[in-house]
């Protein structure tokens, strides 16, 4: 079987697992449902269908078959390629796990160091902007009046009207060692010396937060907004101090916020390749640079598909820990 | 008796909106005590003071003697009851009743045991474990008086919680809700604009209208002897007929209608003993109840104290019969009967002779006038 073929079988499978899944989710749902075809008629639902199933298979399905395909090859000429020099391997795999093709001697810390430390930072810049993002979004939600609500959503939107690169840029520019917030924190006598913000990649820290705080709000002002203020009112009635309203009964109620902005977080700062590549320190290994450099500097693409899967599989993974966590169902995250 | 709840010249303002009036207003300890009044007359704002969500302008709040400025609501010995119950929904009946107790550090074996104690009193212990969504309207009631009660207040505060359900169920809990009162022995301080729950429920009841407290006492006593125009016409349905005084005398007033002369009893004043002071000449209402208006036949003479009207509708409500009546003038005015004493009713448009007994009618100053 050639490649295409195998590429075409495989995504015939990921969409029947994904029925089987859409099923699967819905066995204790209402039995007595009116069919997707009765409800839309004949044409609209064979455009939605046709419509959302061709988006779903030509920009998302296939290529991701693809790639996975392609991290199990060798880096092959074009003229090679379903030759039979052209088999699947896993070589690619274990260049990332022993950084050699042929020995399994000792481990490619190098790149395992950088893959770990980067989950492990993704997380705690998670929980950081979660510290910051809930006091925010529970004021706007609970007890801003509309002006200052509109106010504030202007505020939080306008920054992100600028793109990514420029807002790198100048981070480090600001934060350079003689740069605006250097001066300053020596001006006020704070500090003494110049703070190395780049060198100690303190500034991708706090542009990664920046970057995302945006996407951990909202998903958190829509679940706490929906909750009924009395019920806040009636734990305060029965004597609870604050702390104890936060913990046990506004993040219960925005617990599908909570989740889904925390893996919105997590998800995009663990794959974000310009805000390291622009910030990132000279002792700065983020991932995401050493997945580009596979295919860039190497231009080894099989290389770089299966270092671009770990990462794939790890945020999957973080998706599914939140999940288990807060105790909610996949579906449940987008509500 | 001592006094629960002591209101002294409390004032609540909301920026220039005065929502509540200088009040002073004393409750008793373990009584069912109601406000009574129309939508937004201040009665929520008022028992939201008494939980400490709104701060008075000025003025004290009592409970217990003790002063409650710069006190939160979670440290008030008071728990409310909101109009929409406000139940926790991520949490089980049980854990919603015990949710007080958790935030005062008792174990959990131990709430878990006075949650089931408190759902039983109310009926509700097979539930304790559901889900709370999975409750009736009636039981989500009981679940939220379980919760309150659960942290042992002194004051019990109920805003409208039974408007929600249907009628059948609201005149079960009333009877619930009186019988929970009496069992508990504490205040309750219950808050509507039905004045049949109000009449039904309470020891006493404050009438109150556009930030004022109009009248307070016995149901009885605001019925029979409303003190305002306000109070007359809302607790209870009044018919108001304005005129000038012409003699008073032996505690009645005779007044000069465009009915003809009517009389009725002078009004009591505020300490609710003495009648007001009213001479001839004085600007006045006199309030008449549609059930103190009787039929005069038509072979009777022409009563003293008695008017003529077209009957202008009819209609049957069950037990009553309500007339409404076009005395001329531009003066409607209805009249109820008891629909066994009704007898052969009049056809639609005859015209009928009425009259009221003096003692059933009240006279009072016309309001906005000089005193």
């Amino acid at each position: 079987m050639n490649n295409l073929g195998i590429t075409f079988v495989a995504t015939a499978l990921m969409l029947a697992l994904f029925f089987f899944l859409v099923r699967y989710d819905r066995h204790r749902a209402v039995t007595a449902q009116v069919g997707f075809f009765r409800r839309n008629g004949a044409l609209v639902g064979t455009y939605l269908v046709l419509g959302v199933g061709i988006w779903m298979l030509f920009t998302f399905i296939m290529p991701m078959v693809f790639m996975v395909d392609l991290s199990f090859h060798h880096k092959l000429p074009p003229s090679k390629v379903g030759g039979p020099e052209d088999v699947y391997t896993l070589d690619n795999y274990r260049m990332f796990l022993f950084g050699s093709t042929t020995s399994t001697d000792s481990l490619n810390w190098l790149h395992l160091r950088s893959f770990f430390m980067t989950i492990f930072i993704s997380i705690l810049i998670t929980l950081v902007t979660f510290a910051i993002a809930y006091p925010l979004a529970y004021y706007m939600a609970q007890v801003a009046r509309m002006q200052v609500l509109r106010l504030l959503l202007l505020l939080l939107v306008i920054p992100y009207w600028v793109n990514d690169i420029l807002r790198a840029f100048a981070f480090r520019i600001v934060m350079a060692e003689n740069g605006f917030l250097n001066q300053f924190l020596q001006g006020i006598g704070l500090t003494h010396g110049p703070i190395d913000f780049l060198g100690q990649n303190i500034a991708l820290y706090v542009a990664l937060c920046y970057s995302h705080l945006l996407l951990m709000t909202f998903p958190l002002y829509n679940a706490i907004e929906a909750q009924d203020h009395n019920q806040i009112e009636a734990a305060r009635d029965l004597g609870a101090p604050w702390w104890h309203i936060h913990l046990f009964v506004v993040m219960p109620h925005a617990k599908p916020g909570i989740a889904s902005g925390m893996t919105l977080c997590f998800m995009l700062t663990a794959g974000a390749v310009a805000t390291p590549m622009v910030l990132g320190g000279p002792n700065s290994l983020w991932f995401t640079p050493i997945v580009y450099d596979r295919f860039y500097q190497l231009f080894d693409w099989p290389q770089g598909a299966a270092y671009a899967i770990v990462l794939l599989l790890a945020c999957i993974a973080f998706v599914f820990g939140v999940l288990k966590l807060t105790g909610l169902k996949l579906g449940e995250i987008t509500k | 008796m001592t006094s629960a709840i002591e209101l002294e010249k409390v004032r609540i303002t909301f920026g220039t909106f005065t929502a509540v009036h200088e009040t002073d207003l004393q409750i008793r300890d373990g009584e069912f005590f109601s406000f009574l009044g129309p939508s937004g007359c201040g009665k929520t704002t008022l028992l939201r003071t008494i939980s400490g969500f709104v701060q008075p302008s000025s003025g004290h709040v009592r409970i217990g003697g003790a002063d409650m400025a710069g006190i939160g609501p979670n440290k008030r010995p008071t728990a409310l009851i909101f109009q929409n119950l406000a139940l926790f929904p991520m949490m089980s009946v049980a854990e919603n009743v015990a949710y007080g107790l958790r935030v005062r550090g008792v174990g959990k074996s131990e709430r878990e045991a006075r949650a089931l104690k408190l759902l039983d009193q109310v009926a509700l212990s097979p539930h304790a474990h559901k889900k709370v969504s999975a409750l009736s309207g009636g039981q989500k009631q009981r679940v939220a008086i379980a919760r309150a009660l659960a942290v042992e207040p002194k004051v019990l505060l109920l805003d409208e919680p039974l408007s929600a359900l249907d009628l059948k169920l609201r005149q079960h809990m009333r009877r619930e809700l009186r019988e929970i009162q009496q069992r508990v022995g504490i205040t309750f301080i219950y808050i509507t604009h039905d004045q049949g729950e109000a009449l039904n429920m309470s020891d006493r009841i404050a009438v109150m209208n556009a930030g004022r407290i109009e009248q307070v006492g016995h149901g009885r006593e605001i019925y029979a002897n409303p003190q305002s125009a306000f109070v007359a016409s809302f607790v209870g349905e009044s018919n108001v007929i304005p005129g000038r005084v012409a003699a008073v005398g032996n505690g009645l007033a005779h007044v000069e209608t465009p009915l003809g002369r009517l009389a009725g009893r002078v009004g009591l004043g505020p300490d609710g003993s003495a009648p007001i002071a009213l001479s001839a000449g004085d600007e006045a209402q006199l309030f008449v109840r549609p059930e103190q208006i009787r039929l005069v036949a038509p072979d009777q003479p022409r009563p003293a104290c008695g008017f003529g009207a077209r009957l202008r509708d009819l209609s049957f409500e069950g037990s009553m019969t309500h007339l409404e009546l076009d005395a001329g003038l531009g003066m409607p005015c209805n009249a109820s009967f008891m629909t066994s004493n009704a007898g052969a009713l009049p056809e639609i448009g005859t015209d009928l002779a009425l009259q009221f007994d003096p003692l059933d009618a009240i006279v009072l100053r016309q309001e906005g006038r000089a005193a």
